[in-house]
Order: structure tokens, then sequence, then C-alpha cells
């Protein structure tokens, strides 16, 4: 063994080169020809972002409410008003009798009846009070507690109306500061996700298929009985889909920032080195799968069911993991892209340096190793 | 009709000789059940906090026990200073960081005011406002014990107060469980999988081994072949259906409250419509790969905006627009209102003319885009 290289072996890594290029130009142009798959590789991204951007919100608005007014006096009336003023609801044809509430909720005209009793308004100054009744369509929980908030709160508003001298002695004042996100833009927590998601099925899923694809078609075979290094055969396969996830990776950016108005607050250098570290390891996941598996079909099912899926789930994006059973907590530890957006929550969203997420990046950096060996390991060069 | 029988047997031997089908059959659908009412949770359980405390006085200790014991928060930790009160959120420890300020409760007593500054992690907008409003209850509590605590002779005018009760009742869902909700979302999930994804792949792996080819030359018809595609994926769909629907009960114990024979008709009729998308997607790919990215893109889109995650309520008109023309939402209504509330046909007609169109339209569409390509 010698430390310098020979002219030979200078020679032989300089062909070496030359077939990677080669096989790296060969892959792009499998990838380029499959129009309609490249459509959607870009379409996608572009489509979740506008939908999460702008259709979808956690917040509850337009809430079909219908009243049953059986005071009629000057005080429901002012209450009902009130409530119709406010922008969350959607008033609905008033309600005629107790029987009628279950059918608008049967038919899911409505998610909220109110209904005032009789002499409503003689009743507020006595010692018991006035009473009103809320019934909620808890069978969507969400929106029946939030409902259920707005009106307690809007009536508790009319209540301090009606008694203009309660004020409280003491008074402790909340300065409400948002940190990082002072418009409440609600785009900006799904970002990190899309991010990761499409990194997912470019990097991961459409990885392992075009592999696996080309094991099932037979070309794999004549790929490996070439003189070209088996082990190249994967890199050069890899290198399209690395690519392509990067590119998809500015588009996201630049819609984030030119269409939600989301500010990019640390620095870019970081968050791309961060994103090309976690493109490799879901490039050696991808590779991983199409090792192991011999149809397509099983690559899509396993990294569609095995992978999307917790990604979307167990990520933190969608749903938060703080309100998770204790099990699915920990399973989120084994999952690469839980650290990736947390990487990118600090980094991108929250303007901090390398040093707030050293640890993320060298348990990620950890993973693609594993993961890169472990294909390397199960890469057979001959099949069956 | 003697040709048919023939396709529809071959079929079903591909079907269940293929493990990948059977274990979508059953494995999955189970799985799915199981985890993702469990992960799926919108409730915003506890909200952590950090609470800086410069004061060191009674009252900013009766403070902290308040917020601790509200059952809205979790306290995280008691750093010293405003500095590390703001590393607890960049380190993602503390969703919300209260700083109590030296003096505190002197000026409390002395000024009857005093400020308090709360720092807040707006990334997730829904928890930083929602913790922001619990934090206010919290605050306004506190200054009425504080006011009680002190004025209780002056509190006797209390006879002229308006006074408002209200009663709350949750109908269908008394414990307002997020599963109850989820989980009839799910069925319609798997229903999806099978009508959009795995018709579409199946078909297009004919086409790309080639075997199209040879059924095309034989005497077989179009709709024969059609026929003999769809047919065995709805009874694939009906069985996971039912699998899916003991699921629900064994694991979950939620048994539909309505009509159960009126649920199994939509279920027929929004999977005939959903394996004729199925069928569209595969006469738009050429490969398997196609198709699953076709599918995909179909299926992340029509879940999106089917009110499986969020209201379609509180959607853009254009986005509800949207979401109106997508078989998807009306199913998860129809399942949602006929397992949760019990409504029976009366109710959801309009929604079985909605599916009946759509499974017409889909259907009508693959077809003819079936013609053109072969």
């Amino acid at each position: 063994m010698c430390f310098t290289n020979s002219p030979e072996e200078q020679k032989d890594q300089q062909i070496n080169m030359k077939q990677l290029l080669v096989f790296i130009r060969k892959e792009f142009y499998h990838v380029f020809r499959d129009r309609k798959t490249l459509l959607i590789l870009f379409g996608l991204p572009v489509v979740q972002i506008l939908l999460f951007g702008f259709a979808l919100s956690n917040e509850v608005k337009n809430i079909g409410i219908a009243f049953q007014d059986n005071a009629q006096d000057i005080r429901s009336s002012q209450l009902i008003n009130k409530i119709k003023t406010s922008s969350y609801f959607k008033v609905q044809p008033a309600i005629v009798n107790y029987g009628d509430i279950e059918q608008r909720f049967k038919s899911g005209s409505i998610s909220c009846a109110v209904l005032i009793p009789n002499g409503f308004a003689a009743d507020l100054y006595t010692k018991e009070g006035a009473q009103i009744q809320l019934i909620a369509d808890a069978s969507d929980p969400n929106t029946a507690t939030i409902v259920s908030n707005y009106l307690n709160n809007i009536i508790q508003d009319y209540q301090q109306e009606l008694n203009p001298n309660q004020k409280l002695t003491y008074q402790i004042v909340p300065q409400m500061r948002l940190l990082y996100n002072e418009e409440q833009n609600g785009s900006l927590n799904f970002i990190p996700g899309v991010i990761s998601l499409v990194f997912m099925i470019v990097s991961t899923a459409l990885t392992s298929v075009a592999i696996v694809r080309e094991k099932e078609l037979g070309t794999m075979e004549i790929l490996l009985v070439s003189p070209f290094k088996p082990l190249l055969v994967l890199v050069a396969k890899a290198i399209p889909f690395l690519l392509l996830s990067l590119l998809n990776f500015i588009i996201i950016l630049l819609l984030s920032v030119f269409l939600l108005d989301v500010e990019i607050r640390g620095s870019l250098l970081l968050i791309f080195a961060e994103s090309i570290l976690f493109i490799i390891t879901c490039l050696a996941l991808g590779l991983l799968i199409s090792n192991v598996t011999n149809s397509q079909q099983t690559a899509m099912l396993i990294s569609m069911m095995g992978l999307m899926l917790p990604t979307l789930l167990l990520t933190g994006f969608m749903f938060p993991l703080d309100s998770m059973p204790k099990i699915f907590q920990i399973i989120s530890h084994i999952l690469p892209s839980r650290y990736y957006y947390d990487i990118i929550k600090a980094t991108m969203l929250k303007g901090l340096g390398f040093s707030y997420v050293w640890k993320e990046t060298l348990i990620l950096a950890g993973m693609a190793v594993l993961l890169l060996f472990i294909a390397m390991k199960k890469f057979k060069i001959r099949l069956s | 009709m003697r040709v048919l029988g023939f396709i529809l047997q071959k079929e079903f031997r591909q079907i269940f000789r293929d493990k990948m089908i059977l274990a979508m059959m059953f494995v999955i659908p189970i799985i799915q059940l199981i985890i993702m009412p469990l992960a799926a949770n919108l409730e915003i359980k506890n909200v952590n906090v950090g609470y800086v405390d410069m004061d060191h006085s009674s009252y900013s200790r009766q403070l902290m026990h308040k917020i601790a014991s509200s059952g809205y928060f979790q306290l995280v930790g008691q750093p010293n200073s405003a500095k590390e009160g703001l590393k607890l959120i960049e380190d993602g420890v503390a969703d919300i960081v209260l700083e109590i300020p030296p003096g505190f409760e002197k000026n409390l007593i002395r000024e009857k005011k005093q400020d308090v500054n709360v720092l807040l992690d707006a990334i997730n907008s829904t928890k930083s406002s929602l913790g922001g409003s619990y934090l206010m209850a919290v605050l306004s509590d506190f200054n009425r014990d504080l006011d009680v605590q002190v004025k209780v002779p002056v509190l006797t005018n209390m006879g002229v107060r308006a006074q408002i009760h209200v009663t709350g009742s949750n109908w269908y869902n008394p414990r307002a469980e997020y599963k109850n909700y989820m989980v009839p979302g799910i069925l319609v999930l798997l229903l999806t999988m099978i009508g959009g994804f795995i018709t579409a792949i199946n078909i297009v792996k004919e086409k790309e081994i080639g075997t199209i080819e040879q059924i095309n030359v034989t005497p077989i018809k179009k709709w024969e072949f059609i026929l003999g595609k769809l047919f065995p994926f709805w009874i694939v769909g009906m069985i996971v259906f039912t699998v899916g629907m003991i699921a629900m009960y064994v694991v979950y114990g939620i048994f539909p409250q309505g009509n159960i024979a009126l649920l199994y008709l939509f279920a027929a009729v929004y999977l005939i419509a959903l394996l004729g998308l199925g069928l569209l997607i595969s006469t738009m790919a050429n490969n398997q790969l196609q198709a699953m990215f076709i599918a995909y893109f179909f299926m992340m889109i029509f879940m999106l905006m089917s009110g499986f995650f969020t209201s379609t309520d509180s959607m853009p008109d254009w986005a509800r627009t949207f979401s109106k023309m997508n078989p998807v939402t009306h199913f998860i209504r129809v399942v949602r209102l006929i397992v949760l509330k019990g409504s029976g046909f009366e109710h959801v007609k309009i929604e079985l003319l909605y599916q009946v169109g759509f499974a017409i339209l889909l259907n009508a569409l693959a077809i003819f885009n079936y013609r053109k390509t072969s």
C-alpha cells in the first residue's frame, strides 16, 4: 500500500470520474423524460404551500348557530344582536322547539344552539341571575370547545356592559410580546413540515421506487455487469434526486417569502447546509428501502405508509407532540424529520445560530451515516 | 357474462395471491385506526410556562402556584433572569415566559396596578393565542382573588348586579373527545386509499408489464375488462370498511348511532366514485411510479380539503366551493353524521345525490379517457 497515487491510479480515478458523470447524465435523462412525474414533483409543493397558506387553518369561523328566544324582551334581543355581529358565526333561522335542535344537528346545518328562557330581562337583577343554555354539537369537539369559549366571552362582555361600575381594584396587566411572529402568521408552523414532506417524497419515495424499478425491469442486471463500480451506480442514481430536492427547497422558500410573507431570520448558508444533511438522510433511507425490496409496490408501501405517515403525524408540525401519548413521543425520536423540524424552526424561523442546533445536527448526521452504512451493507451486487 | 366471470376469477386470484394487498386489507386499517386517532390530536393539553420571579414575594409565589395548579400550564422552569427566560423559549422548552419584575407586590399594593411581561413563542400561532388567553384568565382570576382578600365588606352592593349564568352542554360527545371525531374520518381515509391508490397502481402494473396488450388483443370487451378490474377492488374496499368498523368498535367502543345499512349504502356508492378516480388516474399514467405520484397528488389535496383535519366552514369562499366539489368532503361529512349523531336518510339524502353524481362523473371521465389511450 502506498499513500501517493501512482500515475496509473490517477488515470483510473479520472476514468471513474468520467464514468460517474456519464451515469449521472443518464439518470438525469430518466428523470427529465418523465414529464408527468416532474410536473407533480414541482406542482405538489406549490399546491401544498398554497393550501396550507390560504385555505387551511385551525381557526374556527362561519359557525352555524341558531337561537331560541323564549323571552323576546329587550335584553335578550340585545344579547342576540351582540352575538350576531360577531364574525365567527353564521346565524341560521330561529329554533321553533326543542326537537328542532336535534333535527338541525343531525342535518349538520348548525353546530351550536342558544336557548334563552322566559323572563330573561326580569331575572337579570335577581339574586339567582338569568339563565342561558348553550348546546354545542360536540361530535366535532374542537369546534364545540372554541364556540363555547367565544359565546361565554360575548356573554361575559354583555354582563360587564350591564354593570359599568364593577371594576376590579387590582390590576395585573400582562404586556404580551409575540416572539418570532408578531403578525400571527399561521403559515409559519407548517412550512418546515411541508419541506420535510417534500424531501421525503423526492428523496426517499422517488429514489427507492426508481431503483427498484430498474430491478423489476431487469435493467439493473445490465448495469451491474458493466465495468462501472456497483456502488457508483447508486451514487449516480441519488445525485439527480438530491438536486431536485434542493430545487424544490428553493421554490418552497421563495413561495414562503413572497407569497406567505414568511421572514427568514437565520443564515441562509446554515439553513441550506442543514437541509442538504437532511436530504442525504432521506436519500440514505431511500437507498436502504430499495436494497431490501424487490417490487415497486412494496417500496411505495414502505415509503408512503412506513415513512410519510409517521412524518406527517409525529413530527409536530400538524399536531402538537406534547398532547400525544408518551409512546409516540418516544417513537418520534427515531424519526429524522423530527430533528430537521426542530432545526429549521430554530434556524429559519427563530433566527438562532448553529450553537443552538448542534445537538440535533449531530443526531441527524449520525443517522445519515448509519443509514448509508446499512444501505451499503445490504446492497447486493448479484440479484437473487 | 361468462367472460366477465373468468376475468373476475383471474383478478381475485391475483389480488389474494399478493401479500401486499392482503396486508393493506387487514393490517393497515387496524394500524391506522389505532395510531392516527391517538396522534392526530388538535387538543392543546399543556402549554409549557417558564416563570421568572424577580420579586420573590408572597404574591409572586401565590401567582406561580395559581398558574401551576390551573390545569392549563406545565411549569417547566423558574430561571432568575429575563435572559435565561428567553433561552427557555429559544430552546423550545417553554411556550410562554412570564416575567415578574422586582417590586411586584409592593407596587401592586401601593399603585393597585402592575405590568408584567409575557413572552410568547408565536411560531405555532394556535398554541400561543390559546396560551395567552389561558394566562389572561388566570391573571384576572388572581386579580379577583386579591380583591376578595382585601375588600370583602365593600362587596355588599352585589344585589343590583346583573348576572347571567351560562349552562353548557355537549351533545353527541359529552366529554368532547377528539378521537370520536377522528376515527370515522379514518374509515373514509381507508376507503379512499383502496379506491384511489391501489386500483390505479394495479391497472398501471398491467400496462407496465405489458400484459394489458395481451388482454387488448383478446375478444374481451372494454367494459368487461374495466368491470373485471373494478369489481374485485369494490369487494376489497367493502371488506376493509367492515374491518375498519369492527376495529372502531373494538378499539374505541364507537358504534354507529345511525342505520348501518345506510352507512353501507353510502360506502358502496362512494367506492364506485373513487374506483372511477383510480381508473382515471391509471389512464393518465404510463408506469407505477407516475400512478403513485398522480394518485398521491390528488389524495393529498382531497384529504386536506375535505375537512378531515380542519373544518371546511372556516375556509375562505373559494376554498369552500372547491371543497364542495370533492367527493371525500361529502363522504366524511356523512360518515360523521351517521356514526356520531345517528342522522337518518332524510338528513343526508342530498349527500347521496352528490355521491351518485361523483360516481357517474368520475367513471364516465375514466371510461372516456380509457378509450382514447388504448
